[in-house]
């Protein structure tokens, strides 16, 4: 610890002036420090680290009366007997076609709806932002109830065309606000060039703007497949065919089994239907991070 | 439900006049933009402000599941059923325990894991990642995750419990004295990602001269902490603070599937108790009446969150 003299003190970084007679004083505050990090650490850390160490023990171990921290060898049979036992390859398919249809059509729609809200002067603008603030807070059983009623009505009850559709709808308000934060970004002078130098407007959208907005878009489409992946209570309302359940749907009927299945297995199911999820988050972390932090600059 | 970004707030107040040039940009666009906007704007109307609409209405009917069945309207009769309803104060009661204990747990622990994070300390990294961690987690595979944790016989949390010479026995999720507590610590798990980002943002942009210049003044760590952070970071705060209480008071499948609402009701978060009297027992519109008091309290608590917004952006 030779460096504790030059670290900052907590809260003012940059502070370097350390008096001799504080310097004690300081050292007491780092280890308190260090020792808060590390207790939050083991919060927020552990319990994904037991998940994967149980996804690769095998039944013996997590029966014994002592059971031991680490698996005794990395085993791999709880993830093929998962994929094998809860019809969990059906079930990841099911996800992977909603999530990928409902990204589509989000994607498709909420582009041109944000080019226009980003671009033009119109009171569309306060109604999609009041809209947005109304879609993280309302509840949803208020809207799940007719729409299970029109939907019923459409034959569309477990379908996964009907989980699509209501998904699209649901992750659309954040999908275009996202996306027409992207737009406005873009310089409008770059696009006046563009016109100046002769193109129509389809023009120098294709050859200007989509390039610029191509982060953007990769952005918000993996936001809306995950928002899908992720989701459960409209699949649980909507899907009863066994057949047709997403993967959160298929681990929660998974659970109410945990009596007759293998916690391993359970584990290792879990830890598949994760992957999606750490994928984007590794992908878009940074984004995220900055994304919130200038939100809450301007907020 | 999943928890989601909040959405970047944007003054929007008076755009800058700007003549609409030779594309048409920066002018209202006309017909234009509602060509643009309507394929966005059909499937929301239909989908989601029909129903919503629909769903206020609903609970002002006696709808039941089922097609054939007559629905018409009775009035406050719901809201009458519910008030006299034992189950259902239980739940409110429950929901707002809920709401309140995990939205403050979480705001206090994620100010400490905030603070910790923005300063200069090694292992940092790590940290900041692991904050990420329940943020990238599907919320049923945390519910799922938690349960392994508190397994009585298998999991960690009794075997840590007995390596301390503790009575490691609970049934942490199916005792009546301990299922809430323990669903309330799963909850703030898995909403700390988010406060502690939002957080950790708002200490940034504390401007650090005003820390140095009081430090120079000779204003102790807490001094600074409580005369200078907390105020600047109050707007943030209050921000996070209202929508944690709104989406724990609307939160759906960590609880569902952690204990379904049980033991004897001892978790029966709103949501659940109307998704069963929905999609159980079938009575649409007393569920649907259920949904209108919760937006009651949620307009509740936007109101005060709208106050204090229009209050510090006045000061």
């Amino acid at each position: 610890m030779t460096n504790v003299a030059l670290q900052s003190q907590p809260l003012a970084q940059g502070t370097k002036r350390a008096a001799p007679s504080a310097k004690k004083q300081r050292r007491v505050a780092r280890t308190f420090q260090y020792g808060a990090l590390l207790l939050y650490m083991i919060f927020l850390g552990f319990p994904l680290l037991f998940l994967i160490l149980t996804a690769f023990k095998t039944p013996q171990e997590l029966q014994s009366a002592t059971p031991a921290f680490l698996p005794g060898q990395f085993n791999w049979e709880n993830f093929a007997a998962a994929l094998d036992k809860a019809n969990l390859i059906q079930a990841l398919g099911n996800s992977a076609i909603v999530a990928v249809s409902s990204t589509v059509i989000v994607t498709l729609i909420s582009l041109p709806a944000a080019y226009a809200l980003a671009r033009f002067k119109t009171k569309l603008r306060g109604i999609a932002t009041g809209w947005i603030l109304l879609s993280q807070v309302f509840p949803f059983i208020l809207i799940i109830i007719p729409l299970f009623m029109v939907l019923k009505q459409m034959g569309l009850i477990n379908s996964l065309v009907g989980l699509i559709l209501v998904y699209s709808v649901w992750s659309l308000p954040f999908a275009l606000w996202m996306l027409q934060g992207y737009v406005a970004s873009i310089p409008i002078e770059l696009e006046e060039a563009g016109a100046i130098d002769g193109g129509g407007r389809l023009l120098v959208l294709r050859v200007i703007v989509l390039p610029l907005l191509a982060p953007g878009l990769v952005a918000t489409s993996l936001f809306s497949f995950i928002s899908s992946w992720n989701e459960f209570f409209f699949a649980l309302v909507l899907i009863q065919d066994p057949a047709l359940q997403t993967i959160p749907l298929a681990l929660a009927r998974f659970v109410g089994a945990e009596g007759q299945v293998q916690l391993g297995q359970l584990a290792a199911a879990a830890l598949l239907a994760t992957i999606p999820s750490l994928v984007f988050f590794a992908f878009l972390q940074r984004r995220l991070t900055s994304g919130l932090m200038s939100g809450a600059v301007k907020g | 439900m999943t928890a989601t970004l909040n959405p970047p707030k944007q003054k929007q107040l008076k755009a800058p006049k700007r003549r609409s040039n030779a594309l048409g940009l920066g002018g209202s666009g006309g017909r234009d933009t509602w060509m643009l906007v309507l394929p966005a704007l059909l499937p929301v109307v239909l989908f989601s402000v029909y129903p919503l609409v629909q769903g206020i209405l609903l609970g002002f009917t006696d709808a039941k599941a089922g097609l054939g069945v007559e629905t018409s309207f009775n009035g406050i009769d719901n809201y009458t059923k519910l008030m006299t309803n034992e189950l259902f104060w239980n739940s409110f009661k429950i929901g707002m325990i809920w709401a309140f204990t995990v939205t403050i747990l979480q705001f206090l622990a994620s100010l400490g894991l905030a603070l910790l994070l923005n300063l200069d300390l090694k292992f940092r990294w790590l940290a900041r990642t692991l904050a990420l961690v329940p943020w990238a987690m599907p919320p049923v595979i945390v519910a799922i995750m938690w349960r392994l944790m508190l397994n009585p016989t298998y999991g960690p949390v009794n075997g840590g419990l007995r390596a301390l010479g503790l009575p490691g026995d609970t049934n942490w999720l199916g005792d009546f004295s301990t299922a809430l507590p323990a669903v309330i610590v799963v909850g703030v798990w898995a909403g700390m990602s988010q406060t502690t980002i939002t957080l950790l943002a708002g200490l940034q942009n504390v401007p650090a001269e005003l820390h140095e210049a009081a430090a120079i003044d000779g204003a102790g760590t807490w001094h600074r902490f409580w005369h200078i952070t907390l105020p600047a970071l109050r707007p943030i705060a209050v921000a996070i603070t209202t929508l944690d209480l709104i989406w724990n008071f609307n939160s759906f499948a960590l609880v569902f599937v952690l204990t379904a609402g049980g033991p004897g009701g001892q978790t029966m978060l709103p949501m659940l108790f109307a998704y069963n009297e929905a999609f159980r027992y079938g009575n649409f519109g007393y569920a649907a009446a259920m949904g209108n008091v919760m937006v009651v309290v949620i307009a509740f608590f936007l109101f005060f969150y709208l106050r204090s917004q229009a209050r510090s952006r006045l000061s």
